[in-house]
């Protein structure tokens, strides 16, 4: 499309709506977090002005009077962890069907992406009683055994596409070279699919930080519990809102969430448009 | 170095046979060239002499053991592929002592070998680059070093020059073909363009839907061609054929003269023709005739040295003159050759 | 030619290899760097499928471990039960009414993001972050956007004198407003995604069809109804089920939003269900109430499948 002055002009006001609208909630809590009680609770005050100067005492309150910091430990912990299991099953399942499995590895590739339709909401109840004979209800573990079942469908399905864009001739021509199967995978397709790799770590990790439901039905202790479900269960005590807390909180964890998708944007479309759903 | 030896060998994807009971011997030390038309299952046999491709039936033996579900590393081969398949992620240098780390050999004797490797190939300088910084040329002889720095038993070639521009082919070839001369290991050479095959291969076994067409020496396929399918296969332009008698005659195009109705002598058979047009190539020209047979009517060339002189031209009434030795015969029905 | 270096004590690599025999084979190898995920996910989602489907024909409780089969007694008592009525008349709501706007909205930003422009990197970082922040925080920031006293919605309504200064609008309060509410939120959260796909899919249409169009003659609205849309139209739809299937399933938006009410005037499946089966104990109808959104989802999978097995090929 050629740019005319009037279609770029145009483009910018749509965008400038799009993001507006997209941003604005973010904005707003990023505008709160600073503002001190007198100033946010007084009825009558402009709320887009800051009428009283801005502070950092609603940071430093959630940051050392709540259990936020144990929150973001423990959701990272939980993350990394998962993220290990999760390449430990997908990446051999998705080279398997990528290339080992001929045509019924393209039925496993759907079959994996219509497990990944099935939704908590439905699985939740089943296993919360799983997680009670294992004992590890009000513990992370709990989320560390169920998570993968989150991440592993779309894991697979991502690294499937990302597998099948390393040329065959590069892992054939290290076995004809003196490797088995597995040795020429490690040394040839794994370090040329490490992009791929590093995106899917992203999204698994984000995928983790996501879940509210299986959050708040396995963990009722404050202690144990992740951003997503400490947060809004936690930090809010009867009707008493730490509002610019809350909202510091918001902040804090959808930034750095959001650069990091942002990085590996460009991949993880790519990786949409190559997974299994071309079957 | 050994011999190579196939066997009866059959391979089927879903039904289809890409490989149809095929038996061929590459000899000790020979450069055996695979040609065919694409799709006719050379570069599976390849593939599976390779090690990468189960057969469904028949057998491989490599050096007189069977190697049958043994996989490619076992094998000791070399394979350079069509795509040259460098690993990107390595330096050249990394890419060629890649063969010599699977067999654990320690570091010094690594690198001696990668130097020797890389100083016969006269890549020597390149050792510290990435692939993406190499022409098509010096991609090609880094895959060839990285076949030669283990000492393998035969060497697997897919088509190795068909992305190298037209320039740079033959000046390839004949350096493919010296090389292997010095190291003198079996070679087995995959490729559909028989101008290759004839200049690189001491035999040529040529492939047709999956089956053995024919085995023999450049000359033996050019000049004494097992069916109509190698007659036409190879030589360009290919053998004219013709329907006579309730078979097909053939004859080569360089061995045809055209000439005025009624101006030839004895000792060679003259068909009627009409002239339908005339190729000037340069060093030739092409003659495109028409002849009447038992089909109706085929379109046949003949190619005459610049040289020589000729009394028609387009639209004449003329005559075919093909000396008797020049005439090749086949079975209407099979295409298989019969004898005058 | 110069001879090879001589090898020092050559190593022969035949014996290890019968050793990984079994392994070199496909058809062996496969299967076993499948069964590690495919048992897992088997046992953590095939399972509990089958499960809730027990459950929901039984009388099971948190409480204890034994249950016994009532047939279809807890459905009975599900399908009676008005507020799983109005749940499941809010879960369809939500979703048509939320992907509906997505498909508009999505489709705009699409094509205005598909161009290359100065400063793209903030703007696409903007415009994710409704996608990329977990819901349950995303939520929160809307409850206090949508606060009944400091919204600063309420603050401009009031200064133009749209409302009577002192009853301010309550967003999710009232019936009707927290219906909105709810939708605004789901079509929100997951237009971006919408978009990022519809974004793929039209960089992926080649550029000499449109050229080709032009040359033949075909307008800019002609282009866009006669080769973008159908073009994009497969690809469209799997942003269509993404969005359905984060839509209708999901529990956190209304929880933390409006916890289902006012009342239960925004209880969705998914929230009614874990109200019922997680705070109120009951296994057995909180599986029943789940159960029903089992239909759709078979319905997406069903299209997912005949978009796979149809037409494209790219």
């Amino acid at each position: 499309m050629r740019s005319r002055p009037l279609v770029s002009i145009l483009r910018w006001v749509v965008l400038l709506l799009f993001a507006l609208v997209c941003a604005f909630p973010f904005a707003w809590a990023a505008f709160t977090m600073f503002k001190s009680n007198d100033d946010l609770y007084t009825v009558g005050h402009v709320p887009f002005f800051y009428n009283s100067p801005p502070t950092l005492d609603n940071l430093r309150v959630l940051l050392t009077e709540t259990a936020f910091g144990t929150f973001v430990v423990n959701s990272v912990e939980i993350g990394v962890i998962v993220v290990i299991l999760t390449l430990l099953a997908s990446v051999p399942a998705a080279y398997a069907i990528a290339r080992l499995t001929g045509q019924w590895g393209g039925k496993l590739a759907m079959l994996i992406f219509i497990i990944y339709l099935v939704p908590p909401t439905l699985l939740f109840l089943p296993l919360s009683r799983v997680v009670a004979d294992l004992g590890l209800q009000d513990s992370i573990w709990s989320l560390v055994l169920v998570y993968p079942t989150l991440t592993a469908p779309f894991s697979t399905w991502l690294l499937v596409g990302f597998f099948r864009t390393v040329p065959r001739d590069i892992e054939e021509q290290a076995m004809v070279d003196g490797y088995s199967r597995v040795g020429a995978v490690v040394r040839t397709v794994l370090p040329l699919a490490v992009p791929g790799i590093l995106t899917v770590v992203i999204f698994t990790f984000a995928l983790t930080m996501n879940d509210f439901i299986y959050a708040v039905a396995f963990i009722s202790t404050s202690s144990q519990m992740t951003v997503s479900a400490g947060v809004p269960t936690e930090l809010i005590r009867g009707d008493v809102f730490f509002w610019q807390s809350l909202m510091a909180a918001t902040v804090l964890v959808a930034v750095p969430v959001a650069l990091a998708y942002n990085l590996f944007l460009d991949r993880f479309v790519k990786g949409l448009a190559l997974g299994g759903v071309k079957g | 170095m050994a011999e190579v030896e196939v066997r009866d060998i059959r391979k089927s994807f879903g039904g289809a046979d890409a490989v149809d009971g095929v038996s061929l011997l590459c000899r000790d030390g020979e450069y055996l060239v695979l040609l065919g038309p694409s799709g006719c299952g050379k570069t599976t046999l390849l593939r599976m002499i390779a090690g990468l491709e189960q057969p469904t039936g028949g057998d491989i033996l490599i050096g007189g053991k069977s190697v049958k579900g043994l996989p490619p590393r076992a094998r000791k081969i070399a394979m350079v592929f069509q795509s040259y398949a460098l690993y990107p992620h390595k330096k050249v240098g990394q890419n060629i002592s890649f063969p010599l780390e699977a067999q654990g050999m320690s570091k010094e004797e690594r690198d001696e070998r990668v130097r020797w490797a890389a100083d016969l190939i006269g890549i020597g300088h390149l050792l510290e680059r990435k692939p993406r910084q190499l022409s098509g040329g010096e991609r090609q002889r880094v895959a060839l070093a990285r076949a030669l720095v283990r000492d393998p038993q035969v060497f697997l070639l897919d088509e190795p020059l068909s992305n190298l521009d037209a320039k740079l082919r033959a000046s390839a070839r004949l350096e493919l073909k010296q090389f292997q001369q010095r190291v003198g290991v079996s070679t087995i050479y995959v490729t559909h363009d028989q101008v290759e095959a004839m200049g690189l291969g001491d035999r040529i076994a040529v492939l047709n839907k999956g089956r053995l067409q024919q085995v023999g020496t450049p000359d033996e396929i050019y000049h004494q061609p097992a069916n109509a399918f190698v007659a036409t296969f190879v030589g360009s332009p290919p053998m004219n054929l013709m329907q006579r008698d309730g078979r097909l005659v053939g004859f080569r195009p360089e061995n045809v003269r055209v000439v005025k109705r009624s101006e030839h002598g004895d000792g060679a058979s003259a068909f009627p023709c009409r002239v339908i047009r005339i190729e000037n190539l340069g060093s030739d020209r092409y003659v495109y005739v028409s002849v009447k047979d038992d089909a109706g009517e085929s379109k046949l060339i003949a190619k005459l040295a610049i040289s020589e002189v000729i009394g028609v031209q387009a639209d004449d009434e003329a005559d075919l003159l093909v000396e008797k030795r020049f005439l090749r015969f086949f079975d209407r029905d099979t295409g298989e050759s019969t004898a005058a | 030619m110069s001879a090879p270096p001589a090898t020092r004590g050559t190593v022969i690599v035949e014996e290890s290899v019968r050793v990984h025999h079994l392994l070199d084979r496909d058809s062996v190898l496969g299967p076993v760097l499948l069964a590690p995920l495919m048992i897992y996910l088997a046992a953590l989602v095939g399972v509990p499928l089958v499960t809730v489907f027990v459950y929901a024909f039984s009388d099971a409780t948190t409480g204890s471990e034994s249950f016994s089969f009532v047939g279809l007694e807890t459905f009975q008592r599900t399908l009676a039960d008005p507020v799983f009525q109005g749940a499941i008349r809010n879960t369809i709501v939500f979703t048509v009414l939320s992907q509906i706007i997505v498909i508009v909205l999505a489709t705009i930003l699409g094509f205005v993001m598909s161009a290359d422009f100065k400063g793209k990197w903030i703007v696409r970082f903007l415009i994710l972050l409704p996608w990329t922040t977990p819901v349950a925080l995303s939520a929160l920031a809307w409850l206090w956007m949508l606060d009944s006293l400091f919204s600063p919605f309420n603050w401009i309504l009031g200064q133009l004198h749209a409302v009577p200064i002192g009853t301010p609008v309550a967003w999710l309060g009232e019936n009707n407003l927290a219906v909105g509410s709810v939708v605004a939120l789901q079509a929100w959260r997951t237009m971006p995604l919408a978009a990022v796909i519809l974004m793929a899919g039209l960089t992926s249409i080649p550029p000499e069809l449109n050229e080709q169009a032009e040359v033949d003659g075909a307008g800019f609205w002609r282009r866009l109804f006669d080769i973008t849309f159908p073009l994009l139209a497969p690809i469209m739809m799997v942003a269509i089920l993404f969005g359905i299937v984060a839509t209708f399933t999901d529990m956190a938006a209304v929880y933390i939003l409006t916890h289902g009410g006012p009342g239960n005037a925004t209880q969705v499946l998914a929230s009614w269900s874990f109200y019922t089966g997680i705070q109120g104990g009951s296994l057995a109808q909180g599986a029943a109430i789940g159960v029903f959104m089992f239909p759709v989802l078979v319905g997406v999978c069903i299209l997912m499948l005949r978009r796979a097995s149809g037409v494209e090929v790219t």
